[in-house]
Protein backbone atom coordinates (compact mmCIF):
# COMPACT_ATOMS: atom_id res chain seq x y z
CA UNK A 1 0.00 0.00 0.00
CA UNK A 2 2.88 2.10 0.23
CA UNK A 3 2.30 4.03 -3.51
CA UNK A 4 -1.36 4.97 -2.38
CA UNK A 5 -1.29 9.16 -0.62
CA UNK A 6 -5.44 9.35 -0.03
CA UNK A 7 -7.88 11.30 -2.07
CA UNK A 8 -5.90 13.87 -3.22
CA UNK A 9 -4.92 11.39 -6.35
CA UNK A 10 -8.51 12.52 -7.42
CA UNK A 11 -7.66 15.37 -8.81
CA UNK A 12 -3.96 14.40 -10.51
CA UNK A 13 -3.98 14.47 -14.31
CA UNK A 14 -4.52 10.86 -15.09
CA UNK A 15 -1.97 9.13 -16.85
CA UNK A 16 -4.27 7.03 -19.51
CA UNK A 17 -7.03 9.53 -20.10
CA UNK A 18 -9.75 7.27 -19.13
CA UNK A 19 -10.34 4.88 -16.29
CA UNK A 20 -9.35 1.94 -15.33
CA UNK A 21 -10.77 -1.44 -16.52
CA UNK A 22 -10.71 -3.74 -14.07
CA UNK A 23 -12.77 -7.25 -14.62
CA UNK A 24 -14.40 -10.27 -12.73
CA UNK A 25 -14.17 -13.33 -13.80
CA UNK A 26 -14.63 -16.78 -12.43
CA UNK A 27 -17.32 -19.96 -12.17
CA UNK A 28 -20.47 -19.22 -11.58
CA UNK A 29 -21.59 -19.17 -8.19
CA UNK A 30 -17.96 -18.53 -6.44
CA UNK A 31 -18.89 -15.27 -5.44
CA UNK A 32 -18.28 -12.47 -8.45
CA UNK A 33 -21.42 -10.56 -8.16
CA UNK A 34 -21.18 -10.56 -4.45
CA UNK A 35 -17.30 -9.00 -4.39
CA UNK A 36 -18.69 -6.59 -7.63
CA UNK A 37 -21.28 -5.21 -5.13
CA UNK A 38 -18.67 -5.25 -2.19
CA UNK A 39 -16.20 -3.18 -4.17
CA UNK A 40 -18.86 -0.71 -5.01
CA UNK A 41 -19.90 -0.69 -1.51
CA UNK A 42 -16.81 -0.20 -0.17
CA UNK A 43 -14.92 2.19 -2.67
CA UNK A 44 -17.87 4.55 -4.20
CA UNK A 45 -17.21 7.30 -1.98
CA UNK A 46 -13.49 7.79 -2.55
CA UNK A 47 -13.30 6.35 -5.94
CA UNK A 48 -15.72 7.18 -9.18
CA UNK A 49 -16.64 4.43 -9.93
CA UNK A 50 -19.13 2.36 -12.71
CA UNK A 51 -20.21 -1.18 -13.79
CA UNK A 52 -20.94 -3.54 -16.66
CA UNK A 53 -22.69 -6.78 -15.77
CA UNK A 54 -22.55 -9.38 -18.06
CA UNK A 55 -25.59 -12.05 -18.30
CA UNK A 56 -27.04 -10.93 -15.03
CA UNK A 57 -30.01 -12.73 -16.43
CA UNK A 58 -33.22 -11.99 -14.42
CA UNK A 59 -34.28 -8.31 -12.75
CA UNK A 60 -33.75 -9.92 -9.25
CA UNK A 61 -30.27 -10.37 -10.08
CA UNK A 62 -29.62 -6.69 -11.22
CA UNK A 63 -31.97 -5.90 -7.99
CA UNK A 64 -29.44 -7.26 -5.92
CA UNK A 65 -26.51 -5.67 -7.65
CA UNK A 66 -28.59 -1.96 -7.06
CA UNK A 67 -29.38 -2.64 -3.66
CA UNK A 68 -26.27 -4.00 -2.50
CA UNK A 69 -23.42 -1.93 -4.82
CA UNK A 70 -25.57 1.19 -3.76
CA UNK A 71 -24.59 2.72 -7.12
CA UNK A 72 -27.17 4.83 -9.52
CA UNK A 73 -28.75 3.35 -12.07
CA UNK A 74 -26.85 4.82 -14.77
CA UNK A 75 -23.81 4.02 -13.02
CA UNK A 76 -24.20 0.16 -14.48
CA UNK A 77 -24.96 -1.10 -18.52
CA UNK A 78 -26.15 -4.67 -19.05
CA UNK A 79 -24.79 -6.79 -21.11
CA UNK A 80 -25.83 -10.04 -22.87
CA UNK A 81 -23.71 -12.25 -24.23
CA UNK A 82 -26.16 -15.18 -25.93
CA UNK A 83 -25.41 -17.73 -23.85
CA UNK A 84 -21.38 -17.37 -24.50
CA UNK A 85 -19.90 -15.51 -21.47
CA UNK A 86 -16.26 -16.36 -22.38
CA UNK A 87 -16.81 -14.91 -25.93
CA UNK A 88 -18.05 -11.28 -24.52
CA UNK A 89 -15.05 -10.88 -22.54
CA UNK A 90 -12.37 -12.54 -24.69
CA UNK A 91 -13.06 -13.25 -28.35
CA UNK A 92 -15.50 -10.66 -29.59
CA UNK A 93 -15.33 -7.93 -26.81
CA UNK A 94 -17.35 -5.20 -28.91
CA UNK A 95 -20.23 -5.16 -26.55
CA UNK A 96 -18.60 -5.05 -23.25
CA UNK A 97 -16.44 -1.81 -24.90
CA UNK A 98 -19.43 -0.49 -26.25
CA UNK A 99 -20.52 -0.07 -22.53
CA UNK A 100 -17.64 0.60 -21.26
CA UNK A 101 -17.22 3.73 -23.62
CA UNK A 102 -20.54 4.45 -22.79
CA UNK A 103 -20.18 4.62 -19.50
CA UNK A 104 -17.03 6.38 -19.72
CA UNK A 105 -18.90 9.68 -22.21
CA UNK A 106 -21.75 9.79 -19.42
CA UNK A 107 -19.44 10.11 -16.79
CA UNK A 108 -16.07 12.13 -17.48
CA UNK A 109 -14.93 11.78 -13.92
CA UNK A 110 -14.62 7.99 -13.52
CA UNK A 111 -11.15 6.16 -12.25
CA UNK A 112 -12.37 2.71 -12.25
CA UNK A 113 -14.74 0.81 -14.55
CA UNK A 114 -15.63 -3.06 -13.52
CA UNK A 115 -16.53 -5.60 -15.92
CA UNK A 116 -17.86 -8.38 -14.20
CA UNK A 117 -18.27 -11.93 -16.47
CA UNK A 118 -20.69 -13.92 -16.82
CA UNK A 119 -19.69 -17.36 -14.87
CA UNK A 120 -17.85 -19.26 -17.40
CA UNK A 121 -15.68 -22.16 -16.79
CA UNK A 122 -11.79 -22.35 -15.27
CA UNK A 123 -10.68 -21.34 -19.48
CA UNK A 124 -12.59 -18.19 -19.43
CA UNK A 125 -10.49 -14.95 -19.71
CA UNK A 126 -10.45 -10.89 -20.25
CA UNK A 127 -8.64 -10.17 -23.26
CA UNK A 128 -6.08 -7.69 -23.07
CA UNK A 129 -7.84 -4.96 -25.39
CA UNK A 130 -10.82 -4.94 -22.49
CA UNK A 131 -9.45 -5.06 -19.46
CA UNK A 132 -6.27 -3.69 -18.04
CA UNK A 133 -6.41 -6.21 -14.84
CA UNK A 134 -8.29 -8.97 -13.60
CA UNK A 135 -9.78 -10.93 -10.73
CA UNK A 136 -10.72 -14.15 -10.53
CA UNK A 137 -12.89 -15.72 -8.35
CA UNK A 138 -13.15 -19.26 -7.01
CA UNK A 139 -14.89 -20.49 -3.95
CA UNK A 140 -13.66 -23.23 -2.00
CA UNK A 141 -16.91 -25.43 -2.11
CA UNK A 142 -15.71 -26.63 -5.88
CA UNK A 143 -13.21 -28.63 -3.68
CA UNK A 144 -9.54 -27.72 -3.26
CA UNK A 145 -8.27 -29.50 -6.31
CA UNK A 146 -9.60 -26.58 -8.25
CA UNK A 147 -6.64 -24.34 -8.23
CA UNK A 148 -4.18 -27.47 -9.48
CA UNK A 149 -6.57 -27.90 -12.01
CA UNK A 150 -4.90 -24.17 -12.92
CA UNK A 151 -6.47 -22.75 -16.53
CA UNK A 152 -5.33 -19.13 -17.50
CA UNK A 153 -7.65 -17.80 -14.77
CA UNK A 154 -6.20 -19.23 -12.01
CA UNK A 155 -2.31 -18.63 -13.22
CA UNK A 156 -2.11 -15.40 -14.53
CA UNK A 157 -5.18 -13.76 -13.03
CA UNK A 158 -3.48 -10.36 -11.23
CA UNK A 159 -5.15 -11.15 -8.19
CA UNK A 160 -6.82 -14.71 -7.42
CA UNK A 161 -9.35 -14.17 -4.49
CA UNK A 162 -10.95 -17.78 -3.31
CA UNK A 163 -14.01 -17.29 -1.52
CA UNK A 164 -16.43 -18.60 0.97
CA UNK A 165 -13.73 -19.96 3.94
CA UNK A 166 -16.49 -20.19 5.90
CA UNK A 167 -17.92 -23.39 3.85
CA UNK A 168 -14.18 -25.23 3.55
CA UNK A 169 -14.97 -27.23 6.98
CA UNK A 170 -18.19 -28.13 5.73
CA UNK A 171 -16.85 -29.34 2.39
CA UNK A 172 -13.49 -31.21 3.41
CA UNK A 173 -11.67 -28.44 1.83
CA UNK A 174 -8.02 -27.87 2.57
CA UNK A 175 -7.31 -24.34 2.27
CA UNK A 176 -3.14 -24.73 3.21
CA UNK A 177 -3.69 -27.31 -0.09
CA UNK A 178 -5.54 -24.50 -2.26
CA UNK A 179 -2.90 -21.42 -1.38
CA UNK A 180 0.47 -24.35 -1.65
CA UNK A 181 -1.20 -25.06 -5.31
CA UNK A 182 -2.35 -21.88 -6.50
CA UNK A 183 1.31 -20.89 -5.80
CA UNK A 184 3.06 -22.59 -7.58
CA UNK A 185 1.40 -21.86 -10.47
CA UNK A 186 1.08 -18.10 -10.36
CA UNK A 187 4.92 -16.77 -9.66
CA UNK A 188 4.27 -14.83 -7.05
CA UNK A 189 1.04 -13.21 -8.31
CA UNK A 190 -1.19 -12.72 -5.24
CA UNK A 191 -3.92 -14.78 -3.48
CA UNK A 192 -6.27 -13.77 -0.97
CA UNK A 193 -9.12 -15.82 0.48
CA UNK A 194 -11.85 -14.20 1.71
CA UNK A 195 -15.60 -15.42 2.83
CA UNK A 196 -17.43 -12.37 1.76
CA UNK A 197 -21.13 -13.24 3.55
CA UNK A 198 -18.46 -13.01 6.88
CA UNK A 199 -16.39 -9.74 6.09
CA UNK A 200 -18.48 -7.91 3.58
CA UNK A 201 -15.79 -4.97 3.76
CA UNK A 202 -13.13 -7.20 1.78
CA UNK A 203 -10.10 -5.07 2.95
CA UNK A 204 -7.56 -7.06 1.77
CA UNK A 205 -9.37 -7.38 -1.67
CA UNK A 206 -10.31 -3.31 -1.75
CA UNK A 207 -6.51 -2.60 -0.61
CA UNK A 208 -5.57 -4.40 -3.65
CA UNK A 209 -8.19 -2.66 -6.14
CA UNK A 210 -6.67 1.39 -4.57
CA UNK A 211 -3.11 0.40 -5.03
CA UNK A 212 -4.01 -1.05 -8.60
CA UNK A 213 -5.98 1.89 -9.38
CA UNK A 214 -3.78 4.22 -8.01
CA UNK A 215 -0.98 2.83 -10.07
CA UNK A 216 -2.55 2.76 -13.13
CA UNK A 217 -3.17 6.62 -12.77
CA UNK A 218 0.08 7.57 -11.46
CA UNK A 219 2.75 5.15 -12.69
CA UNK B 1 -10.34 -9.39 -52.15
CA UNK B 2 -11.56 -13.44 -51.67
CA UNK B 3 -9.86 -13.56 -48.34
CA UNK B 4 -10.99 -10.14 -47.04
CA UNK B 5 -14.70 -11.38 -47.90
CA UNK B 6 -14.40 -14.25 -46.54
CA UNK B 7 -13.21 -12.58 -42.98
CA UNK B 8 -16.24 -10.18 -43.95
CA UNK B 9 -19.18 -12.68 -43.57
CA UNK B 10 -17.05 -15.02 -40.93
CA UNK B 11 -18.92 -15.10 -37.36
CA UNK B 12 -15.38 -15.14 -36.21
CA UNK B 13 -14.98 -11.45 -37.12
CA UNK B 14 -15.26 -9.99 -33.19
CA UNK B 15 -18.30 -7.44 -34.58
CA UNK B 16 -20.93 -8.47 -31.70
CA UNK B 17 -23.01 -10.76 -33.85
CA UNK B 18 -22.86 -13.86 -31.38
CA UNK B 19 -25.10 -11.96 -28.40
CA UNK B 20 -27.85 -11.43 -31.21
CA UNK B 21 -30.21 -14.16 -32.29
CA UNK B 22 -32.03 -12.25 -34.98
CA UNK B 23 -35.77 -12.72 -33.07
CA UNK B 24 -34.88 -16.07 -32.51
CA UNK B 25 -35.12 -16.61 -28.80
CA UNK B 26 -38.40 -14.73 -29.12
CA UNK B 27 -39.58 -17.34 -31.16
CA UNK B 28 -38.49 -19.54 -28.97
CA UNK B 29 -39.85 -18.09 -26.16
CA UNK B 30 -43.23 -18.12 -27.73
CA UNK B 31 -43.39 -21.59 -28.64
CA UNK B 32 -43.06 -21.46 -32.97
CA UNK B 33 -39.23 -22.54 -33.11
CA UNK B 34 -38.71 -26.02 -31.34
CA UNK B 35 -37.38 -28.25 -34.17
CA UNK B 36 -35.01 -28.09 -37.24
CA UNK B 37 -37.90 -28.17 -39.29
CA UNK B 38 -39.36 -25.14 -37.36
CA UNK B 39 -36.00 -23.22 -37.85
CA UNK B 40 -36.08 -23.84 -41.40
CA UNK B 41 -39.39 -22.58 -41.71
CA UNK B 42 -38.20 -19.03 -39.36
CA UNK B 43 -35.15 -19.10 -41.38
CA UNK B 44 -36.57 -19.58 -44.65
CA UNK B 45 -39.40 -16.21 -43.34
CA UNK B 46 -36.40 -14.17 -42.78
CA UNK B 47 -34.33 -14.52 -45.58
CA UNK B 48 -37.20 -13.26 -47.19
CA UNK B 49 -37.69 -10.44 -45.07
CA UNK B 50 -34.83 -9.25 -42.91
CA UNK B 51 -32.70 -11.04 -45.10
CA UNK B 52 -33.59 -9.14 -48.56
CA UNK B 53 -33.93 -5.38 -46.99
CA UNK B 54 -30.55 -5.77 -45.32
CA UNK B 55 -29.20 -7.36 -48.61
CA UNK B 56 -30.09 -4.49 -50.90
CA UNK B 57 -29.78 -1.54 -48.15
CA UNK B 58 -25.79 -3.37 -47.77
CA UNK B 59 -26.14 -3.59 -51.85
CA UNK B 60 -26.34 -0.17 -52.24
CA UNK B 61 -24.34 1.56 -49.11
CA UNK B 62 -21.38 -0.61 -51.44
CA UNK B 63 -22.42 1.43 -54.66
CA UNK B 64 -22.52 4.89 -52.62
CA UNK B 65 -19.73 4.40 -50.12
CA UNK B 66 -16.50 6.45 -51.51
CA UNK B 67 -18.60 9.21 -52.92
CA UNK B 68 -19.57 12.54 -51.37
CA UNK B 69 -23.07 10.80 -49.37
CA UNK B 70 -24.97 11.57 -47.07
CA UNK B 71 -25.40 8.85 -44.64
CA UNK B 72 -28.15 10.23 -42.70
CA UNK B 73 -30.90 9.47 -45.83
CA UNK B 74 -29.83 5.71 -46.03
CA UNK B 75 -30.14 5.85 -42.12
CA UNK B 76 -33.49 6.96 -42.47
CA UNK B 77 -34.68 4.23 -44.99
CA UNK B 78 -33.55 1.81 -42.85
CA UNK B 79 -35.06 2.98 -40.10
CA UNK B 80 -38.35 3.31 -42.00
CA UNK B 81 -38.03 -0.82 -43.05
CA UNK B 82 -37.69 -1.22 -39.32
CA UNK B 83 -40.92 -0.78 -37.99
CA UNK B 84 -39.75 -2.13 -34.19
CA UNK B 85 -37.68 0.31 -32.14
CA UNK B 86 -35.73 -2.84 -30.68
CA UNK B 87 -34.93 -4.03 -34.05
CA UNK B 88 -34.00 -0.68 -34.66
CA UNK B 89 -31.53 -0.76 -31.90
CA UNK B 90 -29.76 -3.98 -32.53
CA UNK B 91 -29.01 -3.04 -36.19
CA UNK B 92 -27.46 0.09 -34.84
CA UNK B 93 -25.89 -2.09 -31.97
CA UNK B 94 -24.27 -3.98 -34.38
CA UNK B 95 -23.44 -1.33 -36.77
CA UNK B 96 -21.80 0.43 -34.41
CA UNK B 97 -20.07 -2.66 -33.35
CA UNK B 98 -18.99 -3.73 -36.71
CA UNK B 99 -17.78 0.07 -37.58
CA UNK B 100 -14.95 -0.50 -34.86
CA UNK B 101 -14.12 -3.81 -36.50
CA UNK B 102 -14.12 -2.81 -39.73
CA UNK B 103 -12.13 0.09 -39.56
CA UNK B 104 -9.95 -1.76 -37.14
CA UNK B 105 -9.18 -4.14 -39.91
CA UNK B 106 -9.18 -2.43 -42.96
CA UNK B 107 -8.28 1.51 -42.11
CA UNK B 108 -10.09 3.49 -44.60
CA UNK B 109 -11.49 7.27 -44.65
CA UNK B 110 -14.73 5.81 -46.00
CA UNK B 111 -15.57 4.50 -42.49
CA UNK B 112 -14.96 8.50 -40.80
CA UNK B 113 -17.37 9.38 -42.80
CA UNK B 114 -20.20 6.81 -42.16
CA UNK B 115 -21.14 9.28 -39.02
CA UNK B 116 -25.14 9.62 -38.27
CA UNK B 117 -26.87 11.51 -35.71
CA UNK B 118 -29.16 9.00 -33.94
CA UNK B 119 -32.47 9.35 -32.23
CA UNK B 120 -32.11 9.86 -28.35
CA UNK B 121 -31.37 6.61 -26.96
CA UNK B 122 -30.76 4.72 -29.65
CA UNK B 123 -26.90 3.05 -29.83
CA UNK B 124 -24.48 5.90 -31.35
CA UNK B 125 -24.06 3.59 -34.79
CA UNK B 126 -25.30 3.41 -38.24
CA UNK B 127 -26.93 0.44 -39.36
CA UNK B 128 -25.56 -2.69 -39.69
CA UNK B 129 -26.29 -3.05 -43.36
CA UNK B 130 -25.27 0.24 -43.90
CA UNK B 131 -21.77 -0.31 -42.86
CA UNK B 132 -21.47 -3.73 -44.23
CA UNK B 133 -22.10 -2.39 -47.37
CA UNK B 134 -19.29 0.38 -47.11
CA UNK B 135 -16.92 -2.26 -45.66
CA UNK B 136 -17.68 -4.62 -49.02
CA UNK B 137 -16.60 -1.28 -51.02
CA UNK B 138 -13.31 -0.56 -49.11
CA UNK B 139 -12.28 -4.35 -49.84
CA UNK B 140 -13.11 -4.09 -53.30
CA UNK B 141 -16.15 -6.41 -53.26
CA UNK B 142 -19.03 -5.60 -55.44
CA UNK B 143 -22.70 -5.09 -54.62
CA UNK B 144 -23.66 -8.26 -54.91
CA UNK B 145 -20.90 -9.87 -52.44
CA UNK B 146 -22.24 -7.33 -50.17
CA UNK B 147 -26.14 -7.97 -50.20
CA UNK B 148 -24.46 -12.24 -50.01
CA UNK B 149 -22.88 -11.52 -46.95
CA UNK B 150 -25.57 -9.58 -45.47
CA UNK B 151 -28.43 -12.35 -46.66
CA UNK B 152 -26.05 -14.94 -45.24
CA UNK B 153 -25.83 -13.90 -41.95
CA UNK B 154 -29.64 -13.22 -41.84
CA UNK B 155 -30.15 -16.80 -41.48
CA UNK B 156 -26.75 -17.87 -39.82
CA UNK B 157 -26.86 -15.92 -37.01
CA UNK B 158 -30.19 -17.18 -35.98
CA UNK B 159 -29.05 -20.36 -37.10
CA UNK B 160 -26.44 -20.25 -34.61
CA UNK B 161 -28.47 -18.90 -31.81
CA UNK B 162 -30.94 -21.97 -32.06
CA UNK B 163 -28.13 -24.30 -31.49
CA UNK B 164 -26.87 -22.54 -28.14
CA UNK B 165 -30.78 -22.36 -27.34
CA UNK B 166 -32.35 -25.33 -28.30
CA UNK B 167 -29.52 -27.59 -28.15
CA UNK B 168 -30.44 -28.77 -31.90
CA UNK B 169 -27.73 -31.01 -33.40
CA UNK B 170 -25.46 -28.72 -34.93
CA UNK B 171 -25.09 -30.57 -38.23
CA UNK B 172 -28.34 -31.21 -38.60
CA UNK B 173 -28.71 -26.90 -39.06
CA UNK B 174 -25.82 -26.72 -41.07
CA UNK B 175 -27.95 -29.34 -43.53
CA UNK B 176 -31.10 -27.16 -42.73
CA UNK B 177 -28.61 -24.12 -43.95
CA UNK B 178 -27.05 -25.77 -46.84
CA UNK B 179 -30.60 -26.53 -48.24
CA UNK B 180 -31.45 -22.64 -47.75
CA UNK B 181 -28.39 -21.86 -49.42
CA UNK B 182 -29.75 -21.40 -53.30
CA UNK B 183 -32.84 -19.44 -51.31
CA UNK B 184 -29.51 -17.57 -50.10
CA UNK B 185 -28.20 -16.67 -53.67
CA UNK B 186 -31.18 -15.91 -55.44
CA UNK B 187 -32.56 -13.34 -52.31
CA UNK B 188 -28.57 -11.54 -52.29
CA UNK B 189 -29.07 -11.26 -56.37
CA UNK B 190 -32.58 -10.12 -56.01
CA UNK B 191 -31.08 -7.41 -53.71
CA UNK B 192 -28.17 -6.66 -55.53
CA UNK B 193 -30.45 -5.74 -58.70
CA UNK B 194 -31.55 -2.75 -56.46
CA UNK B 195 -28.58 -1.70 -55.53
CA UNK B 196 -28.57 1.39 -58.20
CA UNK B 197 -31.98 2.80 -57.57
CA UNK B 198 -32.80 5.81 -54.73
CA UNK B 199 -32.53 4.75 -51.45
CA UNK B 200 -36.86 5.07 -51.07
CA UNK B 201 -37.30 2.35 -53.70
CA UNK B 202 -35.58 -0.60 -52.16
CA UNK B 203 -37.56 -3.40 -51.00
CA UNK B 204 -39.74 -3.22 -47.44
CA UNK B 205 -40.44 -6.66 -46.83
CA UNK B 206 -41.20 -7.03 -43.34
CA UNK B 207 -42.43 -9.54 -40.36
CA UNK B 208 -45.18 -7.97 -38.22
CA UNK B 209 -45.14 -10.73 -35.45
CA UNK B 210 -41.50 -10.87 -35.45
CA UNK B 211 -41.56 -7.06 -34.93
CA UNK B 212 -43.76 -8.03 -31.96
CA UNK B 213 -41.58 -10.80 -30.38
CA UNK B 214 -38.50 -8.58 -30.85
CA UNK B 215 -40.88 -5.57 -28.57
CA UNK B 216 -41.85 -8.26 -26.09
CA UNK B 217 -38.33 -9.74 -25.91
CA UNK B 218 -37.07 -6.61 -24.28
CA UNK B 219 -39.42 -6.90 -21.46
CA UNK B 220 -38.72 -11.13 -20.82
CA UNK B 221 -37.57 -11.79 -17.37
CA UNK B 222 -35.28 -13.86 -18.55
CA UNK B 223 -32.96 -13.17 -22.33
CA UNK B 224 -29.75 -14.87 -23.06
CA UNK B 225 -29.46 -13.00 -26.18
CA UNK B 226 -29.66 -8.67 -26.41
CA UNK B 227 -32.24 -9.39 -29.76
Amino acid sequence: MGGYHGPDQHHAAPKHGRPMRLGIGGPVGSGKTALTAALCRVLKDELNLAVVTNDIYTTEDADFLRRNAVLDDERIMAVRTGCCPHTAIRDDISANLDAVEELEERHAELELVIVESGGDNLTATFSQGLVDAQIFVLDVSGGDKVPRKGGPGVTTSDLLVINKTDLAPLVGADLDVMDRDSAAVREGRPVIFSSIREDPAVPKITDWVRTSVHNFHHH
Amino acid sequence: MRAHLLMLADSRLPAGGHAHSGGLEPAVTAGAVATIADLADFLHGRLHTAGLVAGALAAAACVHAGTSIDWALPDAEADARTPSPAQRAASRAQGKSLLRAARATWPSAVFDGLRVQVPAGAPRGPHHPLVLGAAAHVIGCTALDAAAVAAYGAVTGPASAAVRLLGLDPLGVQRALAELAPDVDSVAEEAAAHAEKDWAELPAASAPLLDQWAEEHLRADLRLFES
